[in-house]
């Protein structure tokens, strides 16, 4: 089984040579990048809560962040009609995604930039390798960039010759300590600032063996590492967090100035970026230039956003290239609900409000997009080729409790996106059982006409499922594994939003954070 | 390539057509503000600039005319150390930190110094486009005036910018409305900052680590 119907007319399996093109919408291809963990989201939850370090760290840092976010958000009084524009602008982008590309495309091109487009993962590091081949580097320095994480660039140039540096501060913690990104903003989240020491010591050339575990004292050391890097790098690889069609402008919205470094001084700039990047209209980056950085760092604004169109003589790389993404972004949006998950502006504020990834963290996810939106989206751009697909369980890593769509920015209804693919999960199973057909009817009423109470109907069969006891000590495969490690509390008659309105997240938990 | 072009532009234009919403999009609500309350350049204005980039751990300085501007300028250098200082060379005469101890490089867009030169020196001085008092934003636009190129305000570790009143908007979307896109922007919000470890805001990482804020009524 290659695919699994999703209710929506023909969309296929990616095939791996690309052999099969046939214009139709088509899921990322089975074996290529990071969409796609080899363990099911319930067995490696499991592993994941027995590690008590873990969750002491994510506690922490999603606990600070969760108020920090609140604080800024507070401050505006137009946040819900900020929040209703970019939701509105994303659906607009993606009923026009085609035309706006080609305009996109246009204006970069005529800017003196270069346009590549890609099917798949193996297709889009193909087009980068040969780029940087292409000047004779066996190099690049590299900006944070959720797309080459997802297509595995920095293991596909490897195989080339080309070393990737990793130059965000949280990526090179990452790769220093040959580890996996575990957030989608913070992806060195799960390790405290001792085993970022440790790690420094053990892996960064000429580091001051005295180094302690003072955060700044921390970031000093990777500034001194990679400073000659910056300075020297004839190429650098990027992602984006907005591309403008209506002007062919990129946009890169960071901290630490590693991007600025990367997109200013090399000769050569590639930047890989999913094609659901776009924004209509360069005024339109007014809503968006607002609402990611306060739901992301909790700040006003970032410390650095750097915009560029094409190429600009005398200043910056005097060679550009954008490569555009599919990957299976063509399956997402051809579902009339589920193209909302390519809204995400990947703030990451739903890992940090959600109750399971803050037990679990990023890793138990499998795929480079965890949490609440990476449960939705990472089986929508691969499919669920059946009940043994790890992603397959993927949209049962939730309690529905809706903090998700409160926190969420462009107001993704993530929750009853996750309904919608446990009945895709169902779907893939041979033999449905009685619980299946019983959550396959949930899903129908979930996807039903007022959504904003979805999360709260599925509570009542939350509460079916639970007895009399009100624990859940057992449920249906697969999310049998998950409550075989720990009893699941039934949900409260008083729904998980209402409980988060009334306590901003803290209940008696946070006796664990510090 | 033109393959992949063309077969991505049809998957897309497929499924366009095949998830597109039933009751079509509706229009985009801008319900939002889209001007501030405060005047640009109003003292109020100003006063909530100079708040907001503070809170960022920069310095604010205000100024009352140009030449005040140039004594703002030097002090920020001496309080630092920095001895060795590029402008760009269209930078306003009265603004340019006075010679003496100093030694001032100008940068001319037709001969640009080489990346280690740049780092050889300790601080650049520059005007800026527009600042955002809301968020405490500073915009410099590459090759704007006395803005130079973005290298320029990148490598020196110290960063003196000036900003005029008649520059200050409250709001983003005004900001947005002066600038330019044609022209490669940097939106500075405080010296370079990482939250990495632990989520524990640190100031100064690879982007300048001093930013020194000149304000000009
Ligand atoms: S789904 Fe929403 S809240 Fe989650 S990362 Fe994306 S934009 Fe942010």
């Amino acid at each position: 089984m290659s695919t699994t119907d999703l209710g929506m007319p023909a969309v296929r399996g990616g095939a791996r040579d690309g052999s099969r093109d046939t214009g139709l919408p088509t899921h990322s291809v089975a074996g290529q990048g990071n969409l796609r963990g080899t363990t099911s989201f319930p067995r490696a939850a499991h592993e994941k809560l027995a590690d008590t370090q873990l969750r002491r760290n994510l506690g922490k840092a999603t606990g600070i962040i969760r108020g920090k976010r609140a604080g800024v958000v507070a401050e505006l009084d137009d946040w819900e009609e900020l929040r209703l524009a970019g939701s509105a602008l994303k659906a607009d982008v993606m009923a026009r995604l085609p035309e706006l590309l080609e305009q996109l495309e246009e204006n970069v091109t005529a800017r003196g930039g270069h346009v590549h487009w890609a099917r798949d993962a193996a297709e889009a590091n193909a087009v980068v390798a040969e780029l940087v081949r292409a000047t004779g580097s066996d190099e690049v320095v590299k900006v944070k960039s959720m797309a080459t994480q997802e297509t595995g660039l920095n293991e596909a140039l490897a195989e080339q010759g080309i070393t990737a540096w990793e130059t965000d501060l949280a990526e090179l913690i990452v790769q220093l300590g040959h580890d996996a990104p575990s957030h989608i903003l913070v992806p060195a989240i799960h390790r405290n600032r001792s085993e970022i020491r440790e790690i420094f010591l053990r892996e960064m050339p000429g580091v001051d063996p005295a180094l302690s575990d003072d955060p700044r004292e921390l970031a000093m050391a990777a500034r001194a590492h990679l400073r000659r890097k910056f300075l020297t790098a004839k190429v650098a690889v990027s992602g984006a967090n907005f591309a403008v069609a209506d002007t062919g402008t990129l946009c890169v919205v960071e901290s630490e100035g590693n991007g600025r470094m990367c997109l200013t001084l090399p000769g050569t700039l590639i930047t890989l970026m999913g094609v659901e990047k776009l924004v209509p209209t360069f005024s339109d980056l007014e809503v968006f230039l607002q609402l990611l950085p306060r739901s992301s760092t909790g700040e006003r604004m970032n410390p650095y956003t750097s915009t560029w169109t094409g190429v600009t003589p005398g200043d910056g790389p005097q060679e550009f290239h954008l490569v555009l993404l599919d990957n299976g972004r063509s399956a997402v949006l051809a579902d009339e609900d589920g193209r909302a998950a390519l809204h995400c502006i990947r703030c990451s504020a739903c890992l940090n409000v959600c109750p399971v990834y803050e037990r679990v963290g990023g890793h138990a996810y499998g795929s480079v997009y965890p949490g609440p939106i990476g449960a939705v989206l990472s089986p929508m751009l691969t499919g669920i080729s059946g009940p043994d697909d790890p992603n397959a369980s993927l949209p049962y890593a939730s309690s529905l409790c809706g903090a998700c769509f409160d926190a969420c920015p462009v107001r993704i209804d993530i929750p009853n996106l996750l309904v919608q693919q446990r009945a895709a999960s169902v779907e893939s199973h041979p033999r449905p059982t009685a619980q299946d057909l019983a959550l396959r009817a949930a899903a129908l009423v979930m996807s039903s006409p007022g959504r904003f109470a979805a999360a709260e109907k599925g509570l009542a069969l939350g509460r079916l499922l639970a007895g009399r006891e009100g624990r859940i000590s057992s449920l249906p495969w697969p999310l049998s594994h998950w409550t075989d490690s720990r009893d699941v509390p039934a949900p409260p008659a008083e729904t998980a939003r209402q409980w988060w309105a009334r306590t901003g997240g803290h209940d008696e938990q946070d006796g664990e954070r510090s | 390539m033109s393959g992949a072009r063309e077969e991505v532009l049809a998957r897309l234009r497929a499924a366009r057509d095949a998830g597109a919403p039933r009751g079509g999009v509706p229009p985009v609500p801008r319900g939002y503000h889209r001007s501030g309350s405060l005047a640009p350049g109003s003292a109020q204005v100003l006063d909530l600039l100079v708040e907001r980039v503070e809170d960022y751990r920069a310095r604010v300085l205000r100024a009352g005319s140009d030449d005040e501007v140039a004594g703002a300028v030097a002090r920020c250098l001496d309080e630092a150390g920095s001895r060795r200082v590029v402008v760009p060379a269209d930078l306003a005469p009265g603004w340019r930190p006075r010679t003496g101890e100093r030694e001032v490089v100008e940068e001319h867009p037709g001969s640009p110094l080489a990346v280690a030169e740049l780092d050889d020196l300790d601080a650049v001085v520059t005007g800026s486009t527009v600042a955002i008092a809301l968020t405490g934003t500073i915009v410099l636009a590459g090759g704007g005036p006395g803005q130079g190129r973005r290298a320029l305000t990148l490598v020196p570790d110290h960063h003196v910018c000036v900003v005029r009143a008649a520059d200050v908007v409250e709001t983003v979307p005004e900001a947005l409305a002066r600038l330019d896109p044609s022209v490669p922007l940097t939106f500075v919000s405080g010296p370079s900052a990482t939250s990495d470890i632990e989520l524990d805001r640190v100031e100064g990482v690879h982007g300048p680590r001093r930013l020194d804020v000149v304000v000009l009524r």
